[in-house]
């Protein structure tokens, strides 16, 4: 069993790209969910129109890399107030519903074969990122003994990540602490009585999916250039749902939490999916319990499981406070 | 009402005003602050609210009773927007205020509480109170993000803030969830929170209910104060005593519709309200009183609220 190599990439899962872009998203998803109450269900659609954005304004259009960004963070902004028009007038759970339908929707568009002579289809887009590496400014790999080791591409895209990562903490610090994340966070306690007092509360909402939405959109930006592709099924339903995963570990409405929970779902996925398969071939697991092929799916068996016991026991997850979550919601 | 010596200021002038206002119906008041028309408010083929015309009288006390399901509480939706009318009009210091979304009537004015109390349980008491204020800078996004323009502000806020948890004797719980008070503390809080937004008229849906008695004197004599500080308040409440209590005019409701009007002993002596609340002979058979009486062991003309009364 070579531990080096299962240390290793569970390491450099704490802070590669794959990490940065949940967390990006879990921290756009946490300004829905954990402080505004919003069931936002279609998150991995806003990550997708923005990759998609991207990709295909430079892919497609052949236009400037730039353009395509920004690009993306329009859609984002085009697809939260489409969400939110219909939905925020009504009970939170209809956001849930048309979200999570906004958002295979958003991922059918992207694989239909009608639309394929734009999107690519189910084969996705490539070819869009080299404006991007063309930036990088690192020249050769890092490594740290022989545990971790970055080439210079994920180099570039880890540092812009971690960028866009404290921006966009900086951003919720910011306004969470501020007059409007009250009222932002009283709406998730009570839309009626904020109303009674005099605020908007449809227009507080659509601000705050409209932010949430732009941060996660972040995410799919750096998906698409890890990749340097994009693929309409990474944007699927499962990406949503580890993302509430990542926020609920990490804390609720905590402003770190959605980055360590990050950190910590994919350190402990990786750490399993490593460990299993080259236990199995050490002869650790015998192969009447599991074999190899049957290792990947285990390991999202005990990751759920991980998770069923952390809510059982810290319900609150890593950063929040279990006296504020055992308060009743009303 | 009990005629002590020492008369309040409000107290008097909301008696002086009324004085002259027959007890009818839809009575005319010399000063009203609120005046509503024909306001219907229909659910499928039930008529939950059908008020002809209504006035509230300026800086009195007004109580708004009935027996469940007499509409009170969607009254009082429908007139802050909370509920929107099949058809009917009203005014609010003359400004019309029909269809007008919720959070547009409290800054107009007129805030009001509910039934089940709303306290935003997962933030402070301090910061339930700060989120009452108006005209608030930092509630902008934008301005949110750069403390410096909205910090100022704030301060003054949490003064404004921290003077009212003090008359409520909240000060103590300043820094606690407000979910972890008691349900009388959280209907201080809610009207506390209320005064945030420096109304001209508060609405208070049930204010006594659930609470412990030794806290329901304090919370009257809060809602009394209101009156001495000029505002106009408008409650719905079923606790007959605290409404003789403190209530300059009493308005009942009966199906929908405002059944009677008047100060509160001559409303509770009038037989239409009796009749909405221990029901009428519709059927037009006329038992004999003494026979009721003697089958019921109430008394044949039974004071408001089945004998409640203490005077």
């Amino acid at each position: 069993m070579n531990w080096d190599i299962i240390l290793g990439v569970s390491l450099e899962s704490l802070i590669n790209a794959t990490m940065i872009a949940y967390a990006l998203a879990a921290i756009g998803l946490n300004v829905h969910f954990g402080y505004t109450g919003l069931l936002n269900f279609g998150q991995s659609a806003f990550l997708g129109v923005a990759a998609y954005g991207l990709a295909m304004i430079v892919a497609t259009f052949g236009l400037p890399f730039w353009v395509g960004i920004l690009a993306g963070l329009g859609g984002a902004v085009i697809l939260a107030l489409l969400l939110g028009i219909p939905t925020l007038r009504l009970r939170a759970d209809y956001l849930a519903i048309v979200t999570i339908a906004a958002a295979e929707i958003v991922r059918l568009l992207f694989r239909s074969v009608s639309l394929s002579e734009w999107t690519g289809g189910s084969d996705g887009l490539q070819a869009f990122s080299d404006d991007f590496y063309a930036m990088n400014p690192y020249s050769g790999a890092v490594e740290i003994s022989t545990l971790i080791s970055f080439d210079e591409r994920e180099l570039w895209i880890m540092t812009v990540g971690w960028v866009l990562v404290a921006i966009a903490l900086l951003i919720v610090f910011l306004a969470m602490r501020s007059p409007w994340g009250r009222v932002i966070k009283a709406i998730r306690e009570d839309e009626d009585a904020v109303r009674s007092l005099g605020k908007n509360v449809v227009s507080y909402k659509m601000q705050s999916l409209i932010l949430g939405g732009v941060l996660g959109s972040l995410g799919g930006f750096v998906i698409a250039l890890r990749n340097a592709a994009v693929q309409p099924d990474t944007y699927g339903t499962e990406f949503t749902f580890y993302m509430y995963t990542i926020v609920i570990l990490g804390g609720a409405a905590r402003v770190f939490g959605p980055v360590v929970g990050s950190m910590i779902f994919w350190f402990l996925l990786t750490f399993i999916n490593a460990f299993l398969p080259s236990a199995i071939d050490a002869g650790l697991i015998p192969s009447w319990l599991m074999n190899k092929n049957q290792a990947g799916a285990v390991g999202y068996i005990f990751v759920g499981l991980g998770l069923v016991l952390l809510l059982i026991f810290r319900p609150q997850g890593i950063f929040g406070d279990k006296k504020e979550v055992m308060l009743d919601g009303r | 009402m009990a005629d002590d010596a020492s008369v309040l200021p409000g107290v008097a002038r909301a008696r002086e005003a009324l004085k002259d206002v027959p007890h009818e119906p839809g009575a005319k008041k010399p000063d009203p602050i609120l005046v509503a028309d024909k306001v219907i408010r229909r659910f499928g083929g039930l008529t939950a609210v059908q008020v002809d015309h209504i006035e509230i009288q300026r800086g009195a006390i007004t109580a708004l009773i009935g027996p469940n399901g007499a509409g009170k509480t969607t009254f009082f939706n429908l007139l802050t927007g909370f509920d929107k009318p099949n058809e009917g009009n009203w005014n609010f210091n003359g400004k019309p205020l029909a269809g007008v979304p919720p959070h547009k009537v409290a800054r107009q004015g007129m805030v009001r509480t509910f039934q089940l109390t709303k306290a935003l349980s997962r933030l402070s008491v301090i910061d339930n109170m700060r989120l009452g204020g108006t005209g608030q800078k930092g509630e902008s996004f934008w301005t949110s993000l750069i403390p410096a323009l909205w910090k100022q502000q704030e301060q003054e806020i949490t003064e404004r803030a921290d003077e009212l948890l003090a008359r409520f004797k909240l000060d103590a719980k300043r820094e606690d969830f407000a979910g972890s008070l008691s349900g009388g503390q959280r209907k201080l809080l809610e009207m506390a929170r209320a005064l945030m937004v420096q109304p001209d008229m508060v609405m208070l849906d049930e204010p006594m209910a659930g609470v412990n008695p030794a806290l329901t004197q304090s919370l009257l004599g809060h809602v009394k104060s209101l009156r001495e500080d000029g505002m106009t308040v408008l409650f719905v409440e079923h606790d007959m005593d605290m409404v003789r209590d403190i209530s300059d005019w009493v308005i009942v409701m009966g199906q929908g519709e405002v059944i009677a009007e008047g100060t509160p002993d001559t409303v509770m002596a009038d037989p239409r309200v009796i009749d909405a609340y221990l029901g009428a002979h519709h059927d037009g058979t006329a038992h004999d009183p003494a026979e009721v009486a003697a089958e019921t062991g109430v008394p044949a003309t039974p004071p408001a609220e089945g004998g409640k009364t203490d005077e």
